[in-house]
């Protein structure tokens, strides 16, 4: 007999390999307390969280903490249903008033997570016959959603507008198709170059999903993000977005001028097939959307954390994911999954918690320590994260 | 020369610089096992032939081709 767990064998080994090493593992730390937006208690020690995602620092904001509560008592713990039979609450049509607001768009839909928010709509939107034109780093929910669909999948080099353009041109110009971009891709932190990717798809009949998931409430005029930024959100057909980042929750949405996009509730099947999030959730999301559409101070603030880790990262001789700082994220390139390990470790004893990312999550088989600032952070915090990237990459001997 | 010969001959010559084991390359080649390649290699190969020969091999076509010589037909046959 096969053991069906065989195919997993190299991935053990390495990850056995690594362990003997004597690093701490990981991927399985484990946050004992959480004191704000940018302090954890992790094994014990005071750890400046710098791998969270939580770019506005929503997640103790006392408006939205107080809304969930109230919203607990009133409307209870779950709503046990889907979106389509009993799990409708009026929660979840304010958050889609409140993104409907927040983007300037006709029609909002959420969904239990953005990574079913790009399963259902890429899986149900592009059919037999058509075809999803898409950048190679675009995120795993986004190739999940290709693959659960039957539609022809043509990858193209990432950021590549000429590489684009030469697919397109390709094609049937008949057919249906789709090309799905991201405003930033969060391993390496860069934001992708929607004007001239947007205007190539558009000139040959493409449908354009803009995924903005790391940009929410941080890039553009308003927040709205890169495509925003760039002047080219009224081109897009469909934004992908979650409540996970910047909204501070958890959650999925996408939200679209289409004039028939109403329909998707009845045939999206990670839509229909799931139950709805929880009111407390719900309540906190709307609250924190709202005030997101007015936070211009800390936008700009997040900015300033941005320039500065980016900035003195490189000046103390890292080797970074991105020349300029384009996000929040800001992605140290280690030599190797050892070193990187061994550097992550480091970091985390003396109290900085970072991401490690390693393949098949990054591209071209890059490990990496990614951080992500916090609007939150203060200035002091910054400058307190550089020392102790210093000593941490002195020590395992990353800079010299 | 026939004119499949002739494809797999182009084809050789576009395989030549991504195959960095010095693999003999033939039919029965396959692109995974015996050249070795990752996906990232696998991405920049197929945009050198799509763009040699103008066409498009979709995610959904390269699932079926394993060998040379399997591409060498899927390229004949996408070019008409």
């Amino acid at each position: 007999m096969t053991d069906l767990f065989s195919k997993f064998d190299p991935l053990i080994q390495q990850r056995e390999g690594l362990l003997a090493t004597g690093v701490r593992d990981p991927f399985s730390l484990v946050m004992d307390e959480v004191k704000s937006p940018t302090i954890a208690v992790c094994n014990g020690r005071e750890t400046i969280l710098l791998g969270t995602y939580n770019y506005m620092g929503m997640t103790f904001d006392d408006d939205v903490l107080a809304a969930g509560k109230e919203a607990l008592d009133t409307f209870g713990a779950g709503t046990t249903g889907s979106r389509v039979l009993n799990g409708t609450y009026q929660g979840h049509k304010l958050v889609e008033e409140a993104l409907k607001e927040f983007y300037a768009m006709d029609h909002a839909m959420v969904f239990s997570t953005g990574y079913q928010a790009n399963l259902g709509i890429i899986s149900t939107i592009a059919g037999k016959g058509d075809y999803i034109i898409l950048d190679i780093d675009s995120h795993a929910s986004i190739w999940d959603g290709c693959k659960m669909g039957d539609a022809e999948v043509v990858p193209f080099k990432h950021n590549d507008v000429e590489a684009l353009e030469k697919r397109l041109k390709r094609l049937p110009p008949e057919a249906g198709k789709l090309v799905i971009l991201e405003g930033v891709y969060s391993m390496l932190g860069d934001i992708a170059p929607l004007k001239e990717m947007i205007a190539v798809s558009k000139a040959h009949g493409a449908m354009v999903l803009v995924d903005e998931a790391h940009s929410m409430g941080f890039i553009g005029p308003n927040g709205r993000g890169v495509a925003e930024d760039q002047g080219m959100l009224d081109q897009v057909d469909f934004v992908i977005g979650t409540f996970s980042k910047s909204v501070g929750t958890v959650g999925g949405f996408c939200v679209s001028n289409h004039p028939k996009f109403e329909i998707m509730r009845l045939v999206c099947r990670p839509y229909v097939f799931t139950a709805s999030l929880p009111p407390t959730v719900m309540a906190a999301s709307a609250t924190s959307i709202r005030k997101l559409m007015h936070a211009g101070n800390k936008r700009a603030h997040l900015w300033e954390n941005s320039r500065r880790l980016h900035g003195g990262l490189k000046a103390l001789g890292f080797d970074l994911g991105t020349d300029t700082p384009q996000s929040a994220i800001i992605a140290v390139i280690m030599p190797d999954l050892e070193r990187g390990a061994a550097m992550w470790e480091a970091l985390l004893n003396n109290g900085l918690y970072v991401n490690l990312a390693r393949p098949p999550a990054t591209p071209a088989g890059m490990t990496l320590l990614r951080c992500s600032l916090c609007a939150e952070h203060t200035a002091d915090q910054v400058e307190d994260i550089l020392t102790r990237f210093e000593a941490a990459g002195r020590a395992v001997g990353i800079i010299g | 020369m026939t004119d499949r010969q002739t494809m797999f001959d182009q084809i050789a010559t576009l395989i030549e610089p991504f195959n960095k084991k010095g693999v003999t390359v033939s039919d029965a080649a396959t692109f995974q096992h015996d050249l070795e390649w990752d996906s990232l290699t696998v991405m920049d190969f197929v945009a050198a032939v799509e763009d040699e020969f103008d066409i498009i091999i979709t995610m959904n076509m390269q699932a079926e081709i394993e060998t040379v010589g399997q591409l060498v037909d899927a390229v004949i046959k996408l070019r008409g």
